[in-house]
């Protein structure tokens, strides 16, 4: 927790105009000056979101499930505007689970959320481990359709009680 | 050298901005998005500012916006299912009429160059064309069940009743009314992009459309009728469409609107970069197989997502854009 603070405090101190000018030239300097040490360090910091969500029909995390784990986790090259991108994999516990697409939206709406700066998502079922995988992969990587998502009131709720934070 | 300058930065919105548009006079344009509000800007002096605010017309996120060809009247497609129509026949903008019909989320909304249809489309993966049948009523003339998924975008050829729609299932359909049942039917079917088709525009002609999808490309497409210079054999329909050019390598992200200047021929970009790109068609240009050339490029055009771009139908090279954080944009484009 205290890394995730000191972030903060890095990002509202404002960045020095020179480290951002230099930081656009050099792609690799992008995330020290968000306030991580490097690719691992923003990895980790997304995972540590990720963990504790909770699966919508179990009493177990995304974690204990292994739905969700480190490696899955891929920090790919910035956009040229130096926004970091994000390619985050997850494993459906079964191939058939009905609710891949909701636990794809959970880990978005997370990610959205916890994170104080921008970023590019996209979101992939681990290849071969849903029978629907390129259809689950199309919405939940839709804005539109994310957007509308969460305007249903039955599926906002869904995500609300499975990315809450403890207690 | 191009460059586009940055007239003005607005707070326009809580949360996402999906759409502005231009009247058709060019001094006033609509804004909508994630906050159920659509705002009136106009100018005063050098400066945009807000006019009017409608509330309450919307359940829901307001999708699109657009203005009517005689100006009088503000359409607004929401995520509620609903249409809704605007006027200010009272002296101030009122919703005057409902379009009521989507199964769920209605994603988009076109005016004809007449201003006697409306299109419609949404999430149930219909396309509903509207016509104006009096004062504040409107009346469904068709419900295409064209494609197989969500219908993301409608567009009219700007002289004709020609419709086009784009779609999550990739393809771009175009649909025409029948000159002796009346009946509306899809009478083109243009495949070639590889994922979901956000938007497209047609040229000042109507002759060429550009399409822009997920697939991070840009496709343009042109009309070939039953007696064309080119050979290009129409078998026994009207005409047909081909894909005479494809834009990639530019876009690092999904595309998500494209805008083409009936004055100039350029074509702008919002992708999910953050970047707008300005596109020009080389001027040794072959008709048949056009070159465009990338000729700007906005880097941090927005500090999120680009959501949409419309050249100001004024043809005074102005560009309104909004992104993902509430904000609106106003561009000068100048190309020497």
């Amino acid at each position: 927790m205290i890394s995730f603070f000191s972030k903060l405090s890095l990002k509202n101190t404002g960045k020095p105009p020179e480290l951002a000018q230099s930081a656009y030239m050099d792609k690799s300097a992008t995330l020290q000056e968000l306030g991580y040490k490097d690719d691992n360090d923003l990895r980790e910091t997304i995972y540590d979101f990720l963990r504790t969500i909770r699966d919508p029909e179990k009493p177990n995390t995304l974690e204990d499930l292994k739905v969700v784990y480190e490696e899955g986790i891929f920090v790919k090259e910035p956009t040229a505007d130096k926004v970091p991108v994000l390619r985050v994999e997850y494993n459906p516990t079964v191939p058939h689970c009905s609710l891949a697409t909701l636990i794809g939206l959970c880990i978005r709406i997370k990610i959205q959320r916890s994170l104080h700066h921008p970023v590019k998502l996209d979101i992939y079922i681990k290849k071969g481990a849903h029978t629907t995988e390129d259809e689950i992969n199309k919405q939940i990587n839709d804005k539109e359709r994310i957007a509308a998502a969460m305007e249903n009131p039955n599926l906002k709720n869904l995500v609300e009680t499975c990315i809450a934070d403890e207690g | 050298m191009a460059k586009l300058e940055l007239l003005q930065s607005i707070s326009g919105h809580k949360g996402i901005v999906w759409n502005v548009s231009w009247h058709p006079l060019g001094k006033i344009f609509a804004s909508c998005g994630e906050d159920k509000i659509i705002k009136l800007w106009g100018k005063e002096g050098e400066a945009w500012s807000m006019k009017t605010v409608l509330v309450d017309g919307h359940q829901r996120t307001i999708r699109e916006v657009a203005w009517s060809p005689c100006g009088n009247f503000l359409a607004s497609a929401s995520f509620d299912g609903t249409t809704a129509v605007w006027d200010k026949k009272s002296g101030q903008f009122e919703c005057n009429a409902t379009l009521e019909g989507h199964e769920n989320e209605v994603k988009s909304v076109a005016w004809s160059p007449s201003g006697q249809l409306l299109a419609t489309c949404g999430r149930d993966k219909s396309v509903w064309v509207w016509e104006v049948a009096g004062e504040d009523e409107y009346v469904c003339e068709a419900v295409l069940n064209a494609h197989n998924q969500d219908v993301k975008k409608v567009a009219w050829h700007p002289s004709s009743d020609l419709l086009a729609s784009a779609s999550y299932d990739n393809t771009v359909k175009i649909y025409k009314e029948d000159q002796m049942d009346s009946d509306w039917t899809c009478i083109a079917t243009l495949q070639s992009h590889e994922s979901t088709v956000w938007s497209l525009a047609f040229d000042k002609s109507g002759k060429r459309l550009a399409t822009c999808s997920d697939d991070r490309t840009v496709k343009i497409w042109q009309e070939y009728g039953p007696d064309n210079q080119e050979g290009v054999n129409v078998e026994d329909r009207e005409s047909i469409w081909k894909c005479v050019c494809t834009l990639s390598g530019y876009h690092t992200r999904c595309i998500y609107d494209i805008t083409w200047c009936t004055t100039t021929g350029l074509i702008a970009t919002a992708c999910g970069d953050d970047i707008i790109r300005v596109f020009k068609e080389a001027d040794d240009s072959d008709p048949s197989a056009p070159t465009f050339d990338l000729i700007y490029t906005k880097l941090d055009a927005h500090s999120q997502d680009v959501n949409c771009v419309k050249w100001n139908p004024l043809g005074n090279q102005e560009l309104a854009s909004c992104s993902d954080n509430g904000e609106i944009k106003i561009w000068k484009f100048t190309e020497q």
